[in-house]
């Protein structure tokens, strides 16, 4: 089955959607609507002709303050037919009530995603809607801020140590002798 | 080469407890046994056949509580860094630490934008000898092991601030 066929199938199944098709780059995608991600997904992963049944990656982008937007790729594989897609869902940085933006999980249709969307979530301060365990992953738990963020400022301090390297020199030299 | 017989009846070292315990010290450096990041396969090189630290007297230890030297081998990030302070903590007196390539140096490729990176281990335990290097070839180790003895070797062991300060307030000297 090709691109176009898959596209068709998808835009035909859930009019309500805007659809695109990127197809200007040798890897093709589909430019889907950030609230139908889990209807789609959901139908990508049922269907009996495409049984998209391998989440490979999830990837956050950060389009920076200028754009305002950010990204989602979704890269799907089907094993038993041996097909590829590539999903994309392009949203505002911030939602009107919060400072970080939302977008539902995919949690619950492919295991996998869990892990994926919480270091979404710790890195780039995306919430996932529904997702069971929405902690950090990488971070240690008390830490402040997202950083892959492009509006990401490091915390002053870390437990005690400067975590900027600047900061550190600026330090009165140490009175420990263990340190001579 | 003659032949030299052992009859018993040896010769005379004269020297002081200062320096026998220094070289003592200085002749069985045990690091405890843990890397952090790439500089730690290059550390397990240097413990390996070819360069075979043994002959130094310096062999890993399991615990932190049979150790002498702690090689920071290794990238320290901040969630790790609670723990090497544990750890260096954990190790009995005298200690010594050898932080071990640029990352642990002074953050090395991370110092800009490795915000999870500490900007050298300095900054969380005293460091006796660093040795320079991305990572430190094995002989560079060595030579910050060899850098480490020679400090050894002039060292003149003091009581603890600790006791002195206990003593002076008239406690009893035996720590609780």
């Amino acid at each position: 089955m090709t691109f176009q066929e898959i596209t068709d199938m998808i835009a035909g199944q859930f009019p309500e959607y805007a659809i695109t098709a990127e197809t200007k780059n040798p890897q093709p995608a589909l430019v889907v609507p950030v609230q139908g991600i889990a209807a789609i997904c959901r139908f990508l992963h049922e269907d009996e002709r495409l049984y998209f049944d391998y989440l490979a990656c999830i990837t956050a982008i950060d389009n920076g303050t200028a754009a305002d937007t950010m990204e989602l790729i979704y890269n799907l594989t089907s094993i038993p037919y041996g097909l590829d897609l590539t999903l994309k869902a392009v949203f505002p940085r911030n939602t009107a009530e919060a400072s970080l933006p939302s977008v539902p999980t995919v949690s619950h249709i492919w295991r996998t995603a869990d892990w994926h969307e919480r270091e979404a979530f710790d890195l780039m301060g995306i919430t996932f809607e529904g997702h069971p365990d929405l902690r950090r992953i990488l971070l240690p738990e008390d830490w402040e801020g997202h950083p892959l963020r492009k509006d990401y400022d490091a915390q002053e301090r870390y437990h005690g140590i400067y975590v900027r390297y600047e900061d550190g020199k600026t330090l009165e030299p140490s009175t420990d002798p263990d340190r001579a | 080469m003659s032949e030299r017989i052992k009859t018993g009846d040896g010769g005379i070292i004269l020297t002081n407890a200062e320096d026998l315990m220094n070289w003592a010290r200085l002749s069985s450096l045990w690091p405890m046994g843990f890397g952090l990041a790439c500089c730690a396969i290059e550390m397990m090189a240097t413990y390996a056949a070819n360069y075979d630290l043994e002959r130094f007297g310096i062999m890993p230890r399991p615990s932190p509580r049979q150790s002498d030297v702690m090689i920071v081998a290794g990238t320290v990030t901040f969630k790790m860094a609670d723990r090497i302070r544990r750890l260096y903590e954990q190790m009995p007196e005298p200690r010594y630490v050898i932080s071990m390539g640029s990352c642990s140096n002074c953050g090395g490729p991370y110092w800009e934008h490795g915000y999870h990176v500490v900007k050298g281990v300095d900054r969380i335990i005293p460091v006796d000898v660093y040795v320079p290097g991305c990572p430190p070839r094995p002989e560079a180790l060595i030579g910050g092991f060899m850098k480490l003895q020679e400090k050894i070797r002039g060292k003149q062991e003091q009581v603890p601030e600790l006791f002195l300060e206990m003593e002076a307030a008239g406690q009893p000297a035996a720590l609780s």
